[in-house]
């Protein structure tokens, strides 16, 4: 009688410790995960993009526990609806999304791209902004002009965006570019 | 009255050389003995297109006043008065001035083809109402006159006159589409090579859907048993794909869904996202905000995403694919399982026996995972 108390008593006591490691287990997964989403975004345009922004991106998302945020940004032609599909758009994006998603994994930065479309590429970044929290905004100074972000939309930039922002203006001799 | 055979000649672009093709053949089918008359042939200034319109007979315009300018267009009574084997009618995405029998062109040619007369007809992609607005994303540029695709279906043949970029870029340089002064405004614009290669692409795919229809249409036989028939008339199933993503809110999904998404565009199909959510919790915080990010994914792509309430992933997962009637199915590779896990059967076999036969199960690889394997 006794033996089968004792017997009994070692299996709920078995149990409840099984319980207790993988509750404990369980919190201290659900304890990792950060308070606030960190995010540093890397808006781009076209089908290349600085190698020197996205290193210095990563640097910092890395530094800070930070996650990646490419952003294609997709200008939509005025005669069609805003939210409409934009495969030809998204053909140019995907491959770019999965060379910075693969150089991010090399580097062990989580990424969490976006395509984002807007009007111009400025209405689609700022879309973007009011959609999305970041800590920081990397934008590579080379990628403006007539294919992509205008010097005006980078002063518009530093003065709305709810983060600090990064202009980076690699020398005229770094022409590093990443590609899909 | 038997109606009419009809004849489109498709292009990407003005310039490839419709047309000309279509004199071409109207020449030849002239000296095979039939009645060729030109209904309508808008030449565009092209000597070579004019040339080539030479000897065969033209069947006379009609004047027609619109906003105070005479425009001449097809006479659709001269040419029904005619009556010549076959009528060579340009343009049939044209739309015709007020105070005509028609306001569009192809309705002419239908009322032509309905008097037993064959028809060629010539037609630039654009024009295609269900490809304006991919056309539109494409180049940037809106075709207001646009036919609905019926408009190309009930022809009897669509011929594809295929020419590279860059031949077409030569032609244009060369002065043989526009006239000089206007030759670097449209190099500059419509006649980029990015936009002529997607076009071209366009094209290339409208025809072979065509020929696809055409083909099913021809194959369909009633099943009366035998088994040669019955795989005849089970063709049109095998050819349809319809390809399903299963998906759950969270970053790494992205990958699987742009894995998803070309295998769709290669297979000329629709995609549909799948996230099989368990019942009753409500979706709030970093949840809600990756699910918005995979409407927005989806809709950028045009995709749909289903959200399905089922305590049972697979269960879950097998009702959605049989109600939708996907084919191909792709999952992302699953964490290595871990105690009682172990038991489990994996997901891609639990799919691959809970769904209907025939569906394909593909598992899309972490790329962090192939890049340490390899």
């Amino acid at each position: 009688m006794i033996e089968h108390f004792l017997v009994g008593l070692a299996l709920l006591l078995g149990l409840l410790g099984g319980y207790l490691i993988a509750s404990s287990r369980w919190r201290g997964k659900r304890s990792e995960r950060p308070e606030e989403v960190h995010q540093i975004l890397l808006p781009f345009t076209g089908t290349e993009i600085s190698r020197r922004a996205l290193d210095a991106a990563l640097r910092l998302a890395r530094a800070e526990g930070a996650t990646l945020m490419p952003a294609y940004l997709a200008a939509v032609p005025k005669q069609l609806p805003l939210e409409c599909a934009i495969p030809a758009e998204a053909e140019r994006a995907m491959p770019m999304l999965e060379a910075i998603e693969q150089r991010a994994n090399t580097q062990g930065v989580p990424v969490d791209a976006r395509i984002e479309r807007g009007r111009s590429y400025r209405h689609a970044l700022q879309r973007l902004l009011e959609r999305e929290e970041f800590d920081r905004v990397v934008v590579s100074a080379t990628a403006t002009g007539q294919a992509g972000l205008s010097g005006d939309d980078l002063v518009w930039l530093l003065e709305k965006a709810p983060a600090e922002v990064l202009i980076l203006r690699p020398a005229a001799s770094d022409e590093r570019r990443v590609t899909a | 009255m038997e109606r009419g055979h009809y004849k489109i000649f498709l292009g990407m672009a003005a310039g490839v050389g419709k047309t000309y093709r279509m004199l071409q053949e109207g020449h030849a089918e002239a000296g095979a003995g039939r009645d060729v008359a030109i209904g309508y042939l808008e030449p565009h200034k092209r000597q070579e297109t004019s040339d080539q319109a030479r000897g065969l007979e033209t069947i006379p315009r009609r004047s027609v006043d619109y906003r105070d300018v005479a425009v001449e267009e097809m006479d659709l009574l001269a040419v029904l008065a005619r009556r010549p084997d076959l009528a060579l009618i340009d343009e049939l995405a044209h739309t015709n001035p007020p105070g005509l029998e028609h306001e569009k062109r192809y309705e002419d040619i239908a009322d032509v083809l309905a008097a037993g007369i064959d028809v060629f007809s010539t037609i630039n992609v654009q024009h295609l109402e269900s490809l304006n607005d991919r056309v539109a994303e494409l180049t940037g540029v809106t075709v207001r006159e646009t036919v609905p695709d019926s408009a190309l279906g009930i022809a009897d043949e669509v011929v594809l006159i295929d020419l590279t970029p860059e031949a077409l870029i030569a032609r244009l340089r060369a002065g043989k589409i526009y006239p000089g002064e206007n030759i670097q405004a449209a190099l500059d614009n419509f006649f980029r090579i990015e936009n002529l290669a997607a076009l071209r692409e366009v094209s290339l795919r409208q025809v072979a859907e065509d020929v696809e229809s055409k083909r099913l249409t021809l194959h369909r036989v009633e099943p009366v048993g035998t088994r040669e028939e019955r795989v005849v008339t089970d063709a049109p199933k095998a050819v349809g794909e319809r390809l399903l993503a299963l998906v759950r809110p969270r970053p790494s999904s992205q990958r699987l869904v742009r894995r998803a998404w070309r295998s769709a565009q290669r297979l000329g199909t629709d995609l549909d996202l799948l996230w099989v959510k368990p019942p009753g919790r409500p979706i709030e915080g970093e949840e809600e905000r990756q699910v918005t990010a995979l409407r927005q994914l989806a809709s950028v792509l045009g995709a749909t995403l289903l959200i399905e309430e089922h305590d049972d992933l697979v269960a879950g997962a097998a009702r959605v694919i049989a109600e939708r009637g996907s084919t191909y199915v792709m999952v992302g590779e699953s964490s290595p399982p871990r105690g009682l896990a172990r038991l489990r059967t994996p997901l891609p076999q639990a799919l691959m026996r809970a769904t209907p036969p025939g569906v394909d199960v593909r598992i899309v690889a972490h790329r962090a995972q192939k890049e340490d394997g390899s």
